[in-house]
């Protein structure tokens, strides 16, 4: 058993309602800079819909992730053959025009332009030519156009769907959406570390954060091949990839990273999760309908006390352990089964799990044509949900059904079970039988309850400190890195000849 | 006179140039050492580009150092007509994949007005040294023939007189000029690697294929500290 600490999150998609001020808060800090104006650490998406990258989990297109080859797993598009292989060119890499070309405006005309018959306009023009461009498209561009032809009729997801299934999918009275805001899931197995030719890219012991060296990189750009989520990017000014740091500085002194921070809708959990590092490989090489469940089962229960002495003979602080201890992270993810990770079939063991929605699944239309939204019919909704549960558990399970219906199942139990509480419109019968047949009491639905709907800003985020008392490396030179945007060195990050 | 200074000044300097520059640029100015790829903004045409360049010249680059290490080997193998013309003909065939992918990479950095936006001054110098190293390079393999022939008894004592610290270039100085432009010009290449892109040939990363797929940093090792015995304890981290 090597037990070690990892910073995990969860996000609640219910509770997502798609304002973007998370990815504003990223972008004002860390990528508002020349050749990082593309790049969206943090972006929200409209599902069904392809996303950002243009098609990004398509990894057909884009090779990125794990595949399984006997006991173990191998990198798809990137590697010590494979990488190396493609160095002069890659082949699999998404160029900017897959993302969209960077603009603004010409703002200055409106105040500066000659005296005529025509309003002064600010044209937009491109922020890498400088030239005027006219965008086709941008950063959520397909925001919302969850039933449009161009974007939600290409999700990959419906992959699995007959044409006919996929043709029904778009009728007016279907149509659903619902947002998924995605960021670095800082994974377990992370490919962009294993595809980094320069060796620049590496896990954080102590905390699990995957962060890249910008003296180290060398614009091999593998890592965003390799990356299935594509958030590695390439800034196209210093020839260096970046990426999410989770805010690191924010984290060592004990604050939640700055989307988390903003989240409006309060759907953003951190916290502390042990897990058994031995147990990684074989858990990423597990068969596709088994992953979620074997990658639930590397986080270990921080009440153990084997798993306490284990923390502790690897060097994990108390105040670290005490975090695991009250992470609600752990609760949604272990205690409760109510997270899961995103397409765990890229087999990179993500540390952001997502709570599912329940509101694109929840309302049906009945035999009359009209939608059924009373409680009557709350089980026969999943079956008949307006997003098929074969696209939601192609998201979230690998394409196992059951596991995506049984956590529908939970949070509707909840819902039912506090329905009959504050409304009392419900037949008790019915909130029980709901509670049953997913095995859950009333405290822990209360429990789940609380935790969702009325959080406290500490219990929503449980971030252990950076003992810095302990890490004097962390605390060597922090005057120097003022001012850099946490490169963490004095030299101007400038592009290279 | 000029003979020594083109071919014993300009060598050495070009040396040591290569040498405390790209230690120099490489420990101090980190962030600035990569190989700066422009794929990202146009992919398609790098394509047709970079792959014949690179293999290319990663070809003429190893065929001129068996020629410098292992001349009796060349010489010996030379000895076969047929094998002396398929040597010719192969080192020919990469050296014209070399000028094709140059020109297509010239050619599509002026295309572009994003890639020209990510061009420097000495992006262009890059260009017009491999232009000559390469063009003159295949002027002599057509117009000196045969230089895997000549190139053993000729250049390979000079390189090595050069390495050894006694010159001797009375060989070199009666060589044709197109000849002499090309060693000039790789001595100019050599010593230009510390002010331009050429660095990123530098940095290979051969350590990859040492090493372990993932890649985790301890800031300070704790568990080390407890156990260590030493003064000074626990793990450094080796990322900065």
């Amino acid at each position: 058993m090597d037990i070690r600490s990892q910073i995990a999150m969860v996000f609640h998609l219910d509770k997502c309602i798609g304002c973007h001020t998370c990815s504003i808060a990223c972008k004002n800090i860390w990528t508002d800079r020349k050749g990082a104006e593309y790049m969206w650490w943090n972006n929200v998406e409209t599902k069904p819909g392809t996303g950002y990258p243009s098609k990004w989990e398509d990894q057909e297109i884009y090779k990125g992730g794990w595949v399984k080859k006997g006991n173990s797993v191998l990198l798809k598009g990137a590697g010590k053959f494979k990488g190396i292989k493609s160095l002069f060119h890659n082949s699999n890499m998404p160029v900017i025009d897959d993302y969209y070309e960077p603009w603004t405006y010409q703002y200055e005309n409106l105040f500066e332009a000659e005296e005529g018959d025509d309003q002064p306009i600010a044209r937009p023009v491109s922020l890498i030519t400088g030239e005027t461009i006219t965008p086709k498209s941008g950063p959520n561009w397909d925001d919302d156009l969850s039933g449009s032809e161009e974007y939600a009729k290409n999700d990959v997801n419906f992959k699995n769907l007959s044409p006919a299934e996929q043709e029904s999918m778009f009728q007016l009275e279907r149509m659903t959406m619902h947002y998924l805001p995605r960021m670095c899931n800082h994974c377990l197995n992370p490919a962009c570390v294993a595809a980094c030719p320069s060796g620049a890219i590496y896990k954080r012991g102590e905390d699990g954060v995957v962060l890249i060296n910008q003296k180290k990189c060398r614009a091999w750009r593998m890592c965003v091949t390799a990356c299935p989520y594509k958030k590695s990017y390439y800034n196209w000014n210093t020839g260096k990839s970046e990426k999410c740091i989770l805010c690191y500085p924010r984290l060592e002194s004990g604050q939640a990273p700055a989307c988390h921070q903003s989240c409006v809708g309060r759907i953003r959990y951190i916290g502390v999760m042990l897990y058994d590092a031995d147990k990684i490989e074989a858990a990423a090489a597990s068969e596709t309908e088994d992953l979620v469940d074997n990658q639930l089962a590397i986080y270990v229960d921080p009440n153990d006390p084997k798993v306490i002495a284990a923390a502790r003979e690897n060097g994990i602080h108390d105040s670290t352990i005490e975090c695991a201890q009250k992470s609600p992270v752990y609760k949604f993810v272990k205690t409760w089964g109510l997270a899961l990770p995103l397409h765990p079939e890229f087999r990179t063991l993500p540390n952001l799990f997502y709570v599912p929605p329940l509101l694109p699944t929840m309302a049906f239309v009945n035999e009359e044509g009209v939608y059924e939204t009373t409680t009557e019919h709350f089980w026969g909704a999943i079956e008949k949900s307006r997003l098929p549960m074969s696209y939601m558990a192609s998201l979230f399970s690998a394409g196992n059904e059951e596991t995506i219906k049984t956590v529908l199942k939970k949070l509707m139990a909840v819902r039912l079970h506090r329905r009959a509480e504050t409304v009392g419109d419900l037949p008790e019968e019915e909130s029980k039988d709901a509670m049953r047949d997913v095995v859950m009491d009333k405290e822990t639905a209360d429990d789940i309850f609380r935790l969702t709907s009325l959080p406290l800003f500490d219990q929503r985020f449980v971030i252990p400190p950076a003992h810095r008392e302990e890490a004097m490396e962390m605390l060597e030179s922090t005057a120097d890195v003022k001012g850099n945007t946490g490169f963490g060195f004095k030299e101007p990050p400038v592009r290279g000849l | 006179m000029s003979n020594y200074f083109f071919f014993i000044g300009v060598p050495y300097a070009a040396i040591v140039i290569m040498l405390v520059g790209t230690i120099f640029r490489y420990t101090n100015f980190g962030f600035k050492v990569s190989s700066l790829s422009s794929q990202f903004l146009e992919s398609r045409e790098l394509f047709y580009g970079s792959r014949p360049f690179h293999w290319g010249i990663i070809f003429l680059f190893f065929g001129h150092l068996v020629a410098f290490l292992f001349p009796r080997s060349v010489v010996l193998w030379n000895s076969v007509v047929v094998r002396l013309l398929i040597l010719e003909i192969v080192a020919f065939g990469f050296g014209i994949a070399t000028l094709f992918g140059l020109g297509m990479l010239i050619i599509r950095r002026l295309k572009h007005r994003r890639l020209l936006m990510v061009t420097t001054k000495m992006d262009a110098f890059v260009y017009v040294i491999l232009l000559t190293q390469v063009i003159s390079g295949l002027w002599v393999a057509y117009f000196a023939r045969w230089g895997s022939a000549w190139f053993p008894t000729v250049l390979t004592p000079y390189l090595k007189s050069l390495f050894v610290l006694d010159p001797d270039i009375i060989a070199v100085a009666a060589l044709p000029l197109s000849i002499k432009i090309h060693i000039v010009s790789a001595f100019v290449l050599i010593g230009m690697i510390p002010f331009t892109r050429f660095m990123h040939f530098l940095v290979y990363p051969f350590s990859y294929f040492f090493r372990p797929y993932q890649y985790v940093i301890w800031n300070w090792d704790r568990k080390k500290i407890r156990t260590s015995r030493k003064l000074v304890n626990g793990v450094r981290s080796k990322n900065n």
